[in-house]
């Protein structure tokens, strides 16, 4: 029974810090498309940019504590650059069009970023250091904790808490949020929301990015990571609710937690799981967990 | 002369017909394994264009159908040694069967939500394809998939040197012409009109009595039966079959084929599937980023040509003498 309770705790622990990390990511998506109303494919591609990013990076100022931290966030901020260049250069001309064709510009944007990363990094995998810090794990009766992952779940708890704060408790969030209710009328009472749609679009990138440098250290990174996060991200945003960041936090840990203990006790079954998952929420609460009817 | 000026697409569908059905005997095979798949393709473009063209439902997850199609037809011809004649069919009643509980769900939903439904389905149908080892192969797929027997026919002394691939192309000829004009009257059918009723104006449609989630299920059903069929005879040409003819990615190049024929036409799809194929078989040669040139036409499509090819000629009429918008059928 002892060692039933370590399993349970330590699938717990490793789907949790999954969760976090998908999290960081979900958040921006979700962020995204209650603001813009843009389902965003290329979400994924900004998250594999983060990871390969951070791998050249940290290969130019070299590894270690310093160099960990600081081409992570170097990486996360160049994402957020770019996403900004191709919003105010591509996607306003988008705004108004069919949703269709605003969800076919994001997949081609993903197309097209799944072979840039091939030209620029090639096709074998790469992988990126852990900081020293971050070395080793926690053991207490059989639960293994690695610092890595604790410090994933420590991220995520404080995205969500900045993110809390900023849309609820400062103007900045304030007038994001009213872009999300109604465009016009902000725009009407002086604020330029063409910039907020800007910033918001650069946000998600930004947190996308992040949460593809973080992961890198657990994985490899491969051209194929972006076009294969991206389903697990929607089907985040569509069980917590498209539009919502707890809904985000709440998609995320049951994904992390469904597919941790999937592939404990059914590893078959675990990829329709999850799939099976986003199915049953579409049906019976298409606004998803926590989100809102929509009103337009 | 006067008949081509009259009915400029019909005149160009008996072209196309007479090189089709000739194509054999004055191409070498590279062409005509070209056009199977050219034929196949154009199917599954046209059925996913009747939801998307004329149904104005946007369905991600198309490629679910197709896979259903090509794994039921592999798996009856190889594990049940059913001759073709009864698995193509029986693929697609499971295609259309399985789209009727999917699609009975996804109808009642809108825009965004739909498409999400409809990827949720697919993931389904992909997860089942990809992990099921023991019924569908898991990731190494079915192959080894048998030719329809043509032996019969090979008794005929006048077809004795005609080979498999030859017999096989003009069944998928068949096939697809007889799919494709089945498409075509029923678009041209009331229920066809009801269907774009349904998109244009979904409540004044239920005002006048008709059951729009029904006349939406019924589409969705007829097209993913389409998709099965195409599904079906692919695995076949293919002599095999694996889990990625049912992931999103093809489901969304399919849509990317739609996109460049053009939506708003009947033959549009047709057109788009030869093209893209074509595209991918000239760039094939030169680079290997396939995914980005896919990309880069997705772009200019979105951006500049929304009603695709089929679009191009009266875009270049209205931009050069101001004429006005000709009525599209896209959504």
């Amino acid at each position: 029974m002892q060692l039933d309770l370590a399993l349970f705790a330590n699938q717990t622990l490793s789907g949790l810090s999954t969760a976090m990390l998908m999290f960081i990511a979900a958040a921006g998506l979700s962020l995204v498309f209650g603001v813009l109303r843009l389902l965003n494919f290329a979400h994924g591609s900004f998250f594999m940019f983060g990871a390969y990013l951070a791998w050249q990076v940290s290969s130019w100022i070299g590894g270690g504590e310093f160099g960990f931290w600081i081409s992570i966030f170097i990486a996360a901020a160049i994402v957020a650059v770019l996403a900004a260049v191709i919003e105010s250069l591509v996607f306003k001309r988008l705004y108004g069009r069919p949703e269709l064709i605003q969800l076919l510009f994001t997949y081609s944007l993903a197309l097209i970023a799944g072979d840039a990363v091939k030209k620029l990094w090639g096709s074998q995998p790469l992988s990126l250091a852990r900081p020293p810090s971050l070395i080793g794990s926690f053991e207490f009766g059989g639960v293994i904790l690695p610092y890595y992952n604790f410090f994933l779940l420590c991220a995520g708890l404080a995205t969500a808490g900045v993110l809390w704060y900023v849309m609820q408790r400062t103007r900045i969030g304030m007038v994001v949020r009213a872009a999300a209710v109604d465009r016009e009328m902000l725009q009407l009472l002086g604020t330029r929301v063409k910039v907020v749609y800007c910033a918001v679009f650069s946000t998600g990138a930004f947190l996308a990015a992040l949460a593809g440098a973080l992961v890198a250290p657990t994985t490899s990174i491969v051209p194929g990571m972006g076009a294969e996060v991206i389903i697990p991200l929607f089907i985040i945003v569509v069980i917590g609710g498209m539009g919502s960041i707890w809904g985000a936090l709440l998609g995320s840990i049951i994904y992390g937690v469904t597919l941790s203990f999937g592939i404990l006790w059914f590893p078959q079954f675990s990829l329709f799981a999850v799939a099976a998952l986003m199915v049953v929420i579409l049906i019976f609460r298409p606004q998803g967990l926590v989100g809102e009817v929509q009103t337009r | 002369m006067i008949a081509l000026k009259k009915h400029p697409i019909g005149s160009m569908l008996t072209v196309v017909a007479v090189l089709l059905i000739f194509l054999p005997s004055f191409a070498s095979n590279n062409y005509v394994n070209f056009a199977t798949d050219a034929l196949i393709l154009a199917l599954l473009a046209i059925s996913l264009n009747f939801l998307v063209g004329y149904g104005g439902m946007v369905s991600f997850g198309h490629a679910a159908y197709y896979g259903v199609g090509a794994y039921a037809c592999a798996l009856l011809m190889k594990e049940m040694q059913l001759p073709f004649s009864v698995a193509l069919p029986a693929a697609a009643g499971l295609a259309a069967a399985v789209a009727l509980f999917a699609g009975y769900f996804c109808v009642q939903l809108t825009k965004v939500y739909f498409s999400m439904l409809t990827l949720a389905f697919a993931q389904i149908v992909w997860a089942i394809c990809y992990r099921w080892d023991g019924l569908t192969g898991g990731d190494q797929g079915l192959s080894g998939i048998p030719y329809p027997d043509f032996s019969w026919l090979k008794s005929f002394p006048a077809l004795a040197d005609v080979s498999d691939g030859q017999f096989f192309y003009y069944v998928v000829l068949a096939i697809v012409t007889a799919c494709v004009g089945l498409a075509f009257v029923l678009i041209r059918s009331p229920f066809g009109r009801c269907l774009i009723a349904a998109r244009e104006n979904p409540q004044r449609c239920t005002f006048i009595g008709l059951n729009v989630h029904a006349i939406q299920l019924a589409a969705f059903c007829i097209a993913a039966a389409l998709a099965g069929v195409a599904g079906g005879l692919f695995g076949v040409y293919n002599r095999g079959v694996y889990p990625d003819f049912a992931e999103y990615t093809k489901g969304a190049e399919v849509l990317i084929v739609v996109l460049l024929g053009g939506s708003g036409t009947f033959w549009g799809p047709a057109i788009g599937a030869a093209v893209l194929l074509w595209l991918h078989q000239e760039t094939g040669a030169v680079t290997e980023y396939w995914g980005a040139i896919l990309g880069l036409i997705l772009a200019i499509l979105t951006l500049a040509l929304p009603d695709g090819l089929a679009g191009l000629g009266s875009m270049v009429k209205r931009k050069l003498f101001g004429k006005p918008k000709a009525e599209g059928g896209a959504p």
